[in-house]
């Protein structure tokens, strides 16, 4: 593939590389990037999925799924029997709904026309005519002004739509996300089909990431050897992360994957306290020692003995004076009430281990048996990963603060809660 | 896998989102469905024998929420 206009290597590649606070326009987004290739060769749709599939870029919003074969299997779908009736439809998933993550926030709010450049661009990949910005409230107003500057501009022949996302925990999971969209209820639905086959308004449908959608973007101007110059062999590019807790400046930082954690910790100023543990990857994450990690690389391949990955990029630092046990409990009453409440045993499964956590956590006692019971009666035994990820949380929590069970038991537990964000009253 | 009638072989899968806990399955097919702390189904992951397949295939037309399959072990 040829490249229109030569970038260097350096990061940010998403953010804006300075400080100013607000959108960049689509002028200043045009001055830095240069338009996407034109023209019948480059721009051809198996062409530009195979320069993503060389780039090797996976999915930015948890799962990590190779993007191109999600890509390809919506482009191919549309050739299917039952679906030949519907277009492709492609939704750009920008509804991060984790409390503590931010990254899809800031992204939509500095740089919108990166993300939509690639809504675009997938929409052409797989052959859709439209593509459907989910994104946060927060920053709904700002994504509708750049597609208006698109608009005004006549930038693109695939029409964007804006849609607010719902303020939900599960709302964020792709068929969550389409059904959402078509009936306004946010919760998953079952599988099979596959959204890939049978998607939004029964139309194959691809749901990406935000990030993964900007990443695209640039892959497509730069191509895949530009891709890899960031990044580890296996797991190519860079990658939004969220810093959080004990660290002196909070915030979302774009780093190569791979970087030591310790590095990504530095990015936010270091830590603020002493550490004790870190939760990697988001509230389906895992926590891990503090120490035992700050060596390792932020990349799934460098955490995988420890339990952990990357997930949806975030980092959160328990200092020595917190609870972890606490802080576990107070996230997983949370999930519990994020529950869609559509499996029984999510629905029922996960407001008993909430209640078995917190009798642990201040000193009640609770049945260790009983705990480790529910926790293999809910795994894997809903529509989508929310119980799952719930169970992966609580794991990580034993493993890392057992411990400190027996203190908890005799009362000798000193540590407060509130390191971790969690909205108040059930949903938001 | 294949089973001697030459079909693929198979095994129990619950739609957890259609599923209200009703317990039919676990009466009818007590050798490969169990009910959980919350009254749900826990069914084998492994393929079903296949001197219970007339069984389990009934159980799964039984199932009033249609929420029981049999699908193929890959």
């Amino acid at each position: 593939m040829t490249r229109t206009t030569p970038w260097p290597g350096t990061l940010p590649r998403l953010l804006p590389a300075c400080r100013v606070a607000g959108p960049v326009s689509l002028a200043e987004h045009t001055a830095r990037y240069g338009p996407p290739p034109s023209g019948p060769g480059p721009r051809r749709p198996e062409a530009m999925i195979a320069e993503v599939d060389r780039a090797g870029l996976t999915g930015r919003g948890g799962a990590g799924f190779p993007t191109a074969r999600k890509l390809a299997a919506v482009a191919a779908a549309r050739h299917a029997p039952v679906a030949a009736r519907h277009a492709p439809a492609v939704v750009a998933n920008g509804t991060e709904g984790e409390p503590a993550s931010a990254k899809d926030q800031v992204l939509m709010a500095r740089s919108p026309q990166l993300v939509l450049d690639g809504a675009v661009l997938a929409a052409e990949m797989v052959g859709a005519g439209e593509a459907l910005v989910v994104v946060h409230r927060r920053v709904r107003e700002i994504v509708d002004e750049a597609v208006a500057e698109r608009v005004r501009a006549r930038a693109d022949r695939v029409r964007l739509e804006v849609r607010t996302a719902a303020d939900r925990f599960v709302a964020g999971e792709a068929s969550a996300v389409v059904h959402w969209i078509e009936r306004g209820v946010p919760a998953p639905t079952a599988t099979p089909p596959r959204l890939a086959q049978r998607g939004l308004h029964r139309a194959p449908t691809l749901v990406q990431n935000v990030e993964t959608l900007a990443h695209l973007a640039l892959i497509v101007r730069y191509g895949a050897g530009w891709f890899r110059s960031a990044g580890t062999a296996a797991e190519p590019g860079s990658m939004l992360v969220t810093v959080l807790g004990a660290v002196r400046e909070p915030g979302v930082f774009e780093v190569p994957i791979g970087t030591p954690v310790g590095r990504v910790l530095d990015q936010a100023g270091g830590a603020s306290a002493p550490l004790q543990a870190l939760l990697l990857g988001g509230y389906f994450g895992t926590w891990v020692d503090a120490a035992e990690a700050a060596g390792r690389p932020f990349s799934s391949a460098g955490l995988a003995d420890l339990g952990a990955g990357t997930g949806a990029g975030l980092i959160a630092a328990l200092p020595a004076g917190a609870c972890g046990l606490g802080e576990t409990a107070r996230v997983v009453r949370y999930l519990a009430g994020e529950s869609a409440g559509q499996c029984g045993p999510c629905r029922f499964g996960l407001p008993a281990i909430a209640g078995l956590l917190e009798r642990l956590a201040d000193g009640r006692g609770a049945d260790p048996g009983l705990l480790q019971r529910w926790l293999g009666q809910v795994d894997r035994r809903g529509g989508c990963a929310h119980p799952d990820g719930t169970v992966r949380l609580v794991r990580s929590a034993l493993r890392t603060f057992g411990a400190e069970l027996s203190r908890h038991a005799d009362g000798r537990c000193r540590g407060r809660a509130g390191v971790l964000p969690v909205p108040s009253g059930g949903s938001r | 896998m294949t089973l001697p009638a030459g079909r693929p072989a198979a095994r129990l899968r619950v739609d957890f989102i259609a599923c209200d806990g009703r317990g039919l399955c676990a009466e009818a097919l007590p050798g490969l469905i169990s009910l959980d702390d919350w009254g749900f189904p826990a069914v084998s992951r492994r393929a079903v024998p296949p001197r219970l397949l007339a069984d389990a295939r009934a159980t799964v037309r039984a199932c009033p929420k249609l929420a029981l399959r049999l699908e193929p072990v890959r």
